[in-house]
């Protein structure tokens, strides 16, 4: 056994990482144990030859393709949307693009004002704040007045429009559609010691530069700094409990194998909403033989991805190609329930810029634009440096019937069973995917486009993981209570993904980080009557 | 990795793909310093390509390497209409190794370098676009 901790986080992702530098200033022992590696930016694939081939393999998003030791298996098979994540310190944020959105006020009152799934038991103004604090934490791009979102201030100067942003922003005032820079956790100009993006064009498999918010060059230097420890290629197998009933601490793996247990005052999870129910479902035990904190029997129900539709378009002039970050501009002209739409809720679209020679021909051959032969040559020359586009990232409503379980026979390298994903795309989802196909090929049509193309939704795009051990007020109803805490386990707390109520139609990462903001800060105001 | 007969059939079928062009000055996927790299490429991949290549031999009754070029090219061309993940992966691996090769790069007007550490320019663009969005009034809804 290793000494006790005051504190036992479970994951150094986005949120894990958020949660433990906040809760360095109680100055409690805090010890983070993360299964994957510290990364090293100067072997990111942006800086060899294979840069593009790499996204392909060892910086794949899909857990399965990658591979890596670090990675546990996912049973996806039965879900039209494929799990995406990585392990490592900063989790999720190394690969992910940096597009970095707030909530709505309207997308914590969804029950109140649509009349569908559930409201959350907290709104905009408490987690306000929280976003605040977390901007200055991360660094974001990007420029105030978007009247789409309540009153915010970037602090950094908008990534460049670009000649693909500028195509696109043309074509959007052609049919008069909202569009505004996007928010982005990329540093426009030097950012409290990381560097300007210089335009790499790869920020989907890590930032060489150190442009883009990954928690491990913002949170966890600080954090670290702070005395908060993080130890890597630990994978945890379960948390266990004592007498009482409370969480003891957890039962791990070291990167060699070898079974420990760390015993801890307080537990938390931060693992992503698979990663955490599946943890969750493999502490069971005689006490909580359904998994643990689980009365509620919602542990691993209501998975919600964010349902992604892409729609691109061919243009004769050139456009930027492989040059700059993906992110550009958004928009939100479809955002607000219209039920003259056919459905409840609604979308946001995320405009990119282009992509790299290889990507270009992976893609275009795909898709039917390439040919074989003597033809393929002036056929790829039409298409690259020629094609933007966007995805529409739709919400997803909450569903019972969606679900992370324990897969009865896959497991991970060290014999842990793996997650099985169960996933439909609902109707509500289905129409507003096709709402978003036929809007975005108007948006390419109106700029200029020769040939647009179109997926609906995109298989691999299963980036966002929510909603496995939702938050409320209700026991009955929810896994952990307003604050974040297990109604359950008094001592077991819960900060990714997996404690949203709804998934909103735009990316999460801003919002779990706020969240474990909030619940530190809860944690820390109730010290004196935490476990009560 | 790949018996001899084997690699003989993937250079075919890279050449297949992608044939030099004088036009544009560019080699054959199937050029010895391309085909290299797309050998020592396989990979984790090496099973797909292994099973097309198994596919392509029996559709030509023999070798597929050893079939004059317009067989070739209809049994490739039958061999794309049934298009599976294995031949998806071969594609990738051709495409992938094409697409970083120094002549290939330059032909497209692309320095051969990596992104990092020099990065690219791109053009700030005219943000004066926006003045019409500007005027619009709140898009979102405000909840009391």
């Amino acid at each position: 056994m290793t000494d006790p901790v005051d504190v036992l986080i479970i994951g150094a992702g986005a949120s894990g990482a958020a949660v433990a530098w906040s809760l360095a200033e109680t100055r409690m022992r805090i010890l983070c144990l993360e299964q994957g590696d510290w990364m090293n930016p100067s072997e990111y694939p942006s800086t060899a030859r294979d840069w593009e081939a790499r996204q392909l393999n060892d910086f794949h998003i899909s857990p399965n393709r990658r591979a890596r030791a670090t990675d546990y298996p996912v049973n996806d098979a039965n879900s039209p949307i494929k799990i995406a994540n990585f392990n490592g310190v900063g989790g999720g944020t190394v690969l992910y693009a940096g597009h970095f959105p707030r909530f709505h006020p309207s997308d914590f009152r969804v029950r109140t004002l649509d009349g569908v799934a559930d409201d959350w038991p907290i709104d905009y103004p408490t987690l306000e704040p929280y976003y605040a604090e977390n901007d200055r934490m991360m660094g974001v791009s990007g420029l105030a007045g978007d009247p789409a979102y309540p009153p915010h201030e970037p602090m950094m100067p908008p990534l460049p429009l670009g000649k693909s942003g500028t195509v696109l922003a043309r074509g959007l005032n052609k049919l008069g559609w909202h569009w505004w820079p996007s928010d982005s956790a990329i540093a426009s100009v030097d950012y409290e010691g990381r560097a300007k993006c210089i335009n790499l064009g790869h920020c989907t498999s890590g930032c060489a530069q150190g442009a883009k918010a990954s928690t491990d060059i913002t949170y966890w230097p600080a954090a670290i700094r702070a005395r908060v420890e993080l130890k890597t290629r630990c994978r945890v197998r379960a948390i266990t409990t004592n007498a009482q009933g409370m969480a003891a601490g957890a039962v791990y793996y070291d990167r060699d194998g070898v079974e420990h247990f760390q015993p801890a005052e307080i537990v938390i999870l931060a693992c992503n909403a698979v990663g955490t129910a599946r943890l969750l479902l493999n502490s069971a035990s005689a006490q909580f033989p359904d998994g643990l904190a689980n009365s509620s029997g919602l542990v691993g129900k209501n998975l919600m991805f964010h349902p992604y539709a892409r729609i691109i378009g061919y243009f004769d002039e050139e456009l930027d190609g492989y040059r700059g970050p993906g992110n550009c501009i958004w928009s939100q002209e479809f955002y607000e329930t219209d039920r003259a739409r056919g459905f409840v809720r609604g979308y946001t679209f995320e405009f990119s810029r282009g992509q790299g020679p290889v990507m270009a021909a992976v893609h275009g051959m795909q898709i039917g634009r390439l040919p074989w032969g003597a033809e393929h040559h002036r056929a790829y020359r039409k298409l690259f440096c020629h094609r933007t586009g966007m995805v529409a990232i739709c919400e997803d409503l909450p569903e019972e019937r969606n679900t992370v379980t324990l897969d009865p026979e896959l497991k991970d390298a060290h014999g842990i069973p793996a997650p099985k994903i169960d996933y439909t795309l609902s109707e509500n989802s289905r129409r507003m995917l096709d709402h978003a196909v036929a809007r975005g090929t108007e948006i390419l049509r109106a700029a200029g486009a020769y040939d647009v193309w179109s997926v609906a939704p995109i298989p691999e795009g299963g980036w966002h993981l929510m909603g496995t051990a939702r938050m409320g007020t209700d026991p009955a109803r929810s896994v952990v209570n307003e604050w974040g805490r297990s109604h359950d386990v008094k001592n077991l707390f819960i900060v990714d993904g997996s404690i949203f109520v709804t998934a909103a139609g735009v990316n999460p990462t801003r919002t779990i980080q706020a969240l474990a903001l909030y619940v530190a800060d809860n944690i820390k105001r109730r010290l004196a009557t935490l476990f009560d | 990795m790949l018996s001899a007969d084997q690699c003989r059939a993937l250079r075919c079928l890279a050449e297949l793909m992608i044939p030099a062009s004088a036009e544009y000055g560019v080699p054959s996927a199937g050029d010895e310093t391309i085909f290299n790299d797309i050998l020592h490429s396989l990979g984790r991949d090496a099973e797909q390509v292994i099973a097309v290549l198994r596919s392509l031999d029996a559709m030509a009754n023999g070798r597929f390497a050893d079939l004059d070029r317009q067989r070739q090219e209809a049994i490739a061309a039958r061999l794309r209409e049934n298009g599976d993940e294995a031949l998806a992966a071969v594609s990738r691996i051709v495409l992938q190794c094409y697409y970083r090769d120094d002549r290939v790069m330059r032909s497209l007007g692309l320095e051969p370098r990596p992104p990092f550490p020099k990065g690219f320019e791109l053009e700030q663009g005219d943000w004066s676009l926006l003045d019409p969005v500007r005027a619009r009034p709140r898009l979102y809804r405000e909840v009391g």
